[in-house]
C-alpha cells in the first residue's frame, strides 16, 4: 500500500515541530507528512497538543523550532491570513461563524480573496464591482448546493442548527480554495446520526474536490471509519503513526487511551 | 428569523427620503416660507446624521467602541474652518472655498483616523475605548492652547458663514454623499469583510481577510466623514470653540448610534433626526430655571428606550408591536382587501 502512494505530491510536511510555552513543551518534535488526497487523522487524549499543532500550521502560533512546508514551500511563521491564501483552510473546535451575516454571505467572505475588486471600484459601483459580486454570489450558491445548504442561504448563520453550522464552516473553508483542509474535532457535540452524516459529507467533499484533509478527532468510530493514516499525540510527542488499523491496535496507544 | 436582504426599494429608501426632504424645503424656500430656525434645525440634523452614520461604520459594522468621534469632528472643524477663513479673502466665500475646506478637513481628520486606527489593531474593547477617548480630549486641548492668530485658542476660531438661508442644502447634499460612500462600502465584499471581523476576528483571519487593512479603512473612512461634519459645523457658526467637542459630545453621537440599532444605517438616521429634534424642542419649551430639566428628560427617554429594547419582560410586547410586524399586518390587510371587495360585489350582484 505505502509503496503505491509514494509518487504522490507531499502537501504538508512538518519538520521537527516544537513549541514551548514557558516551561511547558506543548508540542515536541512532531513530524507530519501528508500526501495529496490523503485523509489523515491527528488523535490523542485531552491536552495532547492537537489543537496547538493546528494553530502552528495556520500561523496563530510561531513554533519555537522546526519548520512547516506546504507543497514544498516554507510557510513557517506566516500570519494566519497569509497561510490561508497559501492554501490552508480550517474549521474550529468551537464553531466560529460570522453570526450576523447570512449563510450566503459567510461563504462569500470565504470567496472574497479569489475575486478581486478594489475599495474604490466598490464605492463608486464601477463595472468590475457588479461583475465580481455576481460571480461571487453564483459561486457561493453553487458551493452551498454541494453542502445542501442552499435553502438556508438567507438565514442568519447564528440561527442555523448545530450540525448545519458545522457544515457551513466547512463550506466557508472550502470557499477559500485550499490545498489542505484542517478540521478541528468536526464531530464534537454531535449525536451518532449526525456523526454518520458528517462522515459521509467528509468522504463526499474529499472525492468531489480531490482535497487533502487533516482532522483532529476524539470519536474513534469516525477516525477508524474514514482516516487512512494517523498520528497519535500524547503530552506533545508522537506516540505512534502510520496506517489506521495498525496504529489503533498499537499497545502504547491503547495504554494512553484506556490505561493498562 | 429570515433576514431579508437585497430588496431593491429598501436599498434606496434613505436616499429617497433625504432627497424628498431636500426637494420639499427647496420648494418652500423658493416660496419664502422657511424660517431661520427651521434651516438651522435642518443643518444640525444633517450634521448629526453624518456623524452618526460615520460612527456607525466603526461601532456597528467594524465592532470597535470609539469614544473619540467628536475629536475627528474637531479636527475637521478647526482645519476646515481655518482653510475657509484664509481662502475666503482671495477666492470669495463661495462654493469653491467650501469644497476646498471640506476636502482639506476630511483629509486631516482621515490622517487622525489612521493614527487612532493603528493602536486599534492591537487594543481591544475597553482599552481601545479609553484610547479613543483620550485622543478626543487631546485634540480638543491642543486646539484650545493654540495662539490667537493660528486657531484662536480659548477664544475660538472665527470662521466665515456661508449664505445662511441656503446652507442646509449643502448639508443635505453632504448627507447624500456620506450615505452613498458608506452604504456602498458596506454593501460590497469589503463591507462583508468588515462585518466578518466584527462577528469573529479569529475566523476572519483564518478565512484570509486582511484585518489590518480593513480596520484602518474603517477608522479612516469614519474619521473623514466626521471631519466633513466638522467643516459643515464650522460653517454654521461664526465662532468654533473647542469646548463643544468634549467627550459628552462623542457620547451623544454614540447614543444616537446605539439607539438606532447597531449595524443599522437607517436606524442611525432616524435616531439622529429624533434626538436633534428632541434636544431642540426641549431647549425651546424649558426656559429659565426649567432648563435643567432638559437633560433629565433626555436621560429618562434614553433609559426608557434602552429598557424597552432589552428588557426580557417586555419581549412579547415588543414582538407584537414592532415595526416589522405592523408592516406585515398592513400588507396582509392590503392583500386581503380586494378579495372581500370582490366577494361583496358578487353578493350585491
Amino acid at each position: 500500500m505505502a509503496d503505491m502512494n509514494d509518487n504522490r505530491e507531499v502537501v504538508l510536511k512538518t519538520d521537527h515541530l516544537c513549541i514551548q510555552f514557558g516551561g511547558l513543551k506543548a508540542v515536541d518534535d512532531v513530524n507530519l507528512e501528508i500526501k495529496k488526497g490523503e485523509l489523515y487523522g491527528l488523535i490523542g487524549p485531552n491536552g495532547a497538543g492537537k489543537t496547538t499543532v493546528f494553530n502552528i500550521l495556520t500561523g496563530v502560533y510561531k513554533p519555537t523550532s522546526g519548520r512547516v512546508y506546504l507543497c514544498g514551500e516554507d510557510i513557517t511563521g506566516k500570519a494566519p491570513a497569509d497561510v490561508n491564501r497559501k492554501g490552508i483552510a480550517r474549521t474550529f473546535q468551537n464553531i466560529r461563524l460570522f453570526g450576523k451575516l447570512t449563510v450566503l454571505e459567510n461563504v462569500m467572505v470565504g470567496l472574497s480573496n479569489q475575486i478581486p475588486c478594489s475599495v474604490f471600484e466598490s464605492v463608486f459601483r464601477l463595472p468590475r464591482h457588479k461583475k465580481s459580486e455576481k460571480e461571487c454570489r453564483e459561486r457561493a450558491i453553487e458551493l452551498l448546493k454541494v453542502f445542501n445548504l442552499d435553502e438556508y442561504k438567507d438565514h442568519l448563520a447564528s440561527n442555523l442548527p448545530y450540525g448545519k453550522q458545522r457544515k457551513l464552516e466547512i463550506a466557508r473553508a472550502m470557499a477559500t480554495n485550499p490545498k489542505l483542509l484542517l478540521l478541528d474535532e468536526p464531530a464534537a457535540g454531535m449525536n451518532p446520526n449526525e456523526t454518520q452524516e458528517l462522515m459521509d459529507d467528509i468522504t463526499f467533499i474529499r472525492e468531489k474536490f480531490g482535497i487533502t484533509i487533516l482532522l483532529i478527532e476524539h470519536d474513534m468510530r469516525l477516525v477508524g471509519g474514514i482516516c487512512e493514516k494517523l498520528t497519535v499525540l500524547n503530552f506533545g510527542t508522537e506516540l505512534a503513526k502510520g496506517e489506521t488499523d495498525v496504529v489503533l491496535n498499537h499497545p502504547d496507544v491503547v495504554k494512553a487511551y484506556i490505561g493498562e | 428569523m429570515n433576514k431579508l436582504k437585497n430588496i431593491q426599494w429598501k436599498n434606496y429608501i434613505n436616499y429617497i427620503a433625504i432627497a424628498l426632504v431636500l426637494v420639499v424645503f427647496v420648494a418652500l424656500t423658493l416660496v419664502g416660507s422657511v424660517s431661520a430656525s427651521t434651516t438651522s434645525l435642518l443643518e444640525e440634523m444633517a450634521i448629526k446624521i453624518i456623524l452618526a452614520v460615520s460612527l456607525s461604520l466603526v461601532v456597528g459594522f467594524l465592532g470597535e467602541l470609539s469614544l473619540g468621534h467628536a475629536g475627528f469632528m474637531c479636527v475637521g472643524a478647526y482645519i476646515g474652518g481655518k482653510v475657509a477663513a484664509v481662502l475666503a479673502a482671495p477666492l470669495g466665500n463661495g462654493i469653491l472655498t467650501l469644497v476646498i475646506a471640506i476636502v482639506v478637513g476630511a483629509a486631516s481628520a482621515a490622517i487622525c483616523g489612521f493614527l487612532v486606527g493603528l493602536p486599534a489593531l492591537r487594543l481591544r474593547g475597553d482599552y481601545l475605548a479609553i484610547t479613543t477617548l483620550a485622543f478626543g480630549e487631546i485634540v480638543r486641548t491642543i486646539f484650545m492652547n493654540t495662539s490667537e492668530n493660528s486657531f484662536g485658542g480659548p477664544v475660538g476660531l472665527s470662521t466665515p458663514r456661508f449664505d445662511k438661508k441656503h446652507f442646509y442644502i449643502i448639508c443635505l447634499i453632504m448627507v447624500l454623499i456620506t450615505l452613498f460612500v458608506i452604504q456602498n462600502l458596506i454593501r460590497s465584499k469589503h463591507g462583508r469583510a468588515i462585518e466578518a471581523i466584527r462577528d469573529n476576528e479569529i475566523a476572519a483571519r483564518a478565512t484570509g481577510i486582511n484585518i489590518t487593512n480593513y480596520k484602518l479603512l474603517g477608522f479612516i473612512m469614519s474619521a473623514a466623514f466626521a471631519g466633513i461634519a466638522g467643516v459643515l459645523y464650522s460653517y454654521t457658526k461664526f465662532n468654533v470653540s473647542s469646548q463643544m467637542f468634549d467627550y459628552n459630545y462623542s457620547i451623544e453621537i454614540l447614543v444616537i448610534v446605539v439607539l438606532g440599532g447597531m449595524g443599522s444605517i437607517n436606524g442611525s438616521i432616524i435616531s439622529a433626526v429624533a434626538i436633534t429634534f428632541l434636544n431642540r424642542y426641549l431647549a425651546n419649551v424649558l426656559t429659565g430655571n426649567l432648563a435643567v430639566l432638559k437633560d433629565l428628560i433626555y436621560a429618562l427617554i434614553l433609559i426608557f428606550i434602552v429598557i424597552y429594547n432589552n428588557a426580557p419582560a417586555l419581549k412579547d410586547f415588543r414582538e407584537k408591536y414592532n415595526f416589522q410586524t405592523l408592516v406585515a399586518k398592513l400588507k396582509r390587510k392590503k392583500a386581503s382587501k380586494p378579495d372581500t371587495d370582490e366577494a361583496q360585489v358578487k353578493e350585491d350582484a
